[in-house]
């Protein structure tokens, strides 16, 4: 069982070729390129490095979002093209979740942020019993306030993994104080090799051709039609 | 005898999902086209970001669509060619990244095409191009006057300087109330006119082939003001015959004086803004008399479709032009020949 694994949701890339629970090989770059010009070619490099062709892949998996509009889409339309061409199955796994796998043994709750501009956070909060992750605060578009208040309901220390945790640390630390545990830096990067992991224990695949990203978030101007049309009904 | 040429077209630069299977170049096999201006006509205008979301919901059932039509597996097929740019980049993104995972998936060469090249391609779905060759581009986002001397050389000679054409029949149209798309609107209702405002044309230098439509935009919304002020109504009809009058008077006029000065074979017309009837009549009305053939291809065929990126990319896959899967969205490409 082959399994191919992207991950373009941020700026980091990872693509990664496991192969009956082995690890074969597996590339990540966070040098801020656009993942156009690097995921296609990484993912060749990675199949040529392999001695593997296309048609020799099981299955795909792929980070959903959230994360970067733009990241989240190149990753989910490469990996829908490959999994509907090859007519391989696809996973899709919670990009914030497959950085969270980063955190797989820590005894507390697994806090991953990603800064969303203007006091907001894209962030999940998971707990592992060793093996797997379970999702204690859904995958959300979080005002930091609000996720604070929803961690309080919470006991145990509190593992705050993402490259944007730097942004908001003082203020985490305030709210906090000890229980707070900030992972290293390059703990920031998800793995498509634990994408992987956590999509063979997901064990479901997705539809491929309505398969998009798990946003989280919807898209402005149809949040003020929205809002445009609650009024119209109101006025009527 | 040579083996048939299948080429794989993909488009995704603007707010149309489309992917098409185009044989030899010249002969459509396929052509599919999903549409969103049902969902951006809430926003009276292509919104990026609901655009490349829709692009990613369509793209495989666009693609697996074309090819299931066509009746061939992807071995069958000779390359996939993708609109490289200009468009919207989030959106480009979508159908270049599809493009590149089925060209791997299958190890096809992949070709990335110029949106205008393609516009003008459209033609040679049609009927055989001549050389040297006009082309009239007038679209949403483009107003452009090419000369051809050959398959895949461009000499872009006129472009617009601000607004595009359709550009300015969508804000004029807005200005005016009408629903979006604005372009058939004003046709229609220049069409049914008794009356015509007199509005501006802009010639800019005398030698010059680019346009200028927003100071015609201007002078509609002026005229609109002043007419207000007094507490007059405005006959959207009159204004919009008026306008209509102004765009293509000079498109003509320009277009004409560009065969004369290229001795040109052929005139062709391409892009969405090529449907609108009053321009198209009044294109073959003066080339009639210029004796010179003058071709629009089907509506079908001047909106947004992947027919005519495939059309492209069979002549650039015939001229031995190749792109990596190292290519990016590119909003302003610019259009480069890739034959002399």
């Amino acid at each position: 069982m082959i399994w191919l694994g992207i991950d373009t949701a941020n700026t980091p890339l990872s693509i990664a070729i496991v192969k009956d629970g082995q690890l074969l090989l597996e590339e990540n770059t966070s040098m801020a390129i656009n993942h156009s010009l690097r995921a296609m070619p990484a993912i060749e490099e990675v199949f040529n490095k392999v001695n593997l062709v296309p048609a020799d892949i099981d299955a795909i998996a792929v980070s959903e979002g959230p994360g970067s509009y733009t990241g989240v889409r190149i990753g989910v339309t490469i990996a829908k093209t490959l999994s509907w061409t090859l007519e391989k199955p696809l996973t899709g796994v919670s990009s914030l979740k497959a950085i969270a796998m980063n955190g797989l043994f820590f005894e507390g709750l697994i806090c991953i942020l990603v800064d969303a501009r203007r006091g907001n956070v894209y962030a999940g909060v998971y707990k592992s019993n060793n093996e797997s992750l379970t999702s204690i605060i859904e995958d959300g578009h979080y005002e930091i306030e609000t996720l604070f208040e929803l961690l309080h309901k919470h006991e145990g220390n509190l593992l705050f993994i993402g490259k944007d945790v730097s942004m908001h640390q003082e203020k985490i630390i305030r709210e906090f104080g000890k229980r707070v545990v900030i992972a290293p830096v390059h703990f920031n990067l998800p793995r498509a090799s634990s994408l992987i992991y956590a999509a063979q224990q997901l064990k479901t695949q997705v539809d491929v051709h309505p398969f998009t990203p798990e946003y989280r978030r919807i898209a402005e101007a149809e949040a003020n039609w929205l809002k445009a049309q609650e009024k119209e009904k109101d006025r009527a | 005898m040579t083996k048939d040429q299948y080429v794989l077209g993909i488009e995704t630069s603007c707010d149309e999902t489309a992917a098409s299977v185009v044989k030899n170049g010249i002969e459509i096999v396929s052509n599919v086209v999903a549409s969103q201006i049902q969902s951006q006509k809430r926003f009276g205008g292509v919104v990026p970001e609901i655009a490349s979301r829709h692009h990613v919901e369509q793209i495989t059932i666009v693609i697996d669509e074309a090819l299931k039509k066509a009746g061939l597996a992807p071995k069958e097929l000779d390359a996939v060619a993708v609109t490289e740019g200009p468009g919207l980049v989030g959106a480009l993104l979508i159908g270049i990244n599809a493009a590149k995972a089925f060209a791997f998936a299958h190890g096809l060469p992949l070709i990335g095409v110029h949106h205008i090249a393609g516009h003008i391609y459209a033609n040679e779905l049609m009927q055989r191009m001549k050389f040297p060759l006009l082309a009239i581009i007038v679209s949403g986002g483009h107003t452009e006057l090419v000369i051809m001397k050959g398959h895949g050389s461009f000499e872009v000679i006129g472009e617009t300087r601000d607004d595009a054409a359709g550009e300015a029949y969508d804000k004029v149209a807005r200005v005016l109330g009408l629903p979006y798309p604005g372009g058939p609107e004003i046709d229609r209702l220049a069409g049914e006119s008794d009356d015509v405002i007199e509005f501006p044309r802009a010639w800019l230098e005398p030698d010059s082939y680019d346009f200028s439509f927003s100071g015609l935009k201007s002078a509609v919304i002026n005229y609109k003001h002043n007419l207000e002020q007094r507490g007059e109504k405005v006959n959207p009809a009159h204004v919009a015959a008026g306008f209509q009058a102004s765009v293509v008077e000079v498109l003509t006029t320009k277009a004409r004086r560009a065969a004369e000065e290229y001795q040109v074979k052929q005139v062709v017309a391409a892009g969405g803004v090529a449907a609108n009837k009053q321009l198209r009549g009044s294109l073959e009305n003066a080339f009639k008399e210029m004796n010179i053939p003058f071709y629009v291809p089907p509506i079908s065929l001047c909106t947004d479709n992947a027919a005519m990126i495939a059309a492209a990319g069979s002549s650039m896959f015939t001229s031995g032009v190749r792109s990596t899967l190292s290519m990016n969205g590119r909003p302003g490409m610019e259009l480069t020949s890739w034959h002399e």
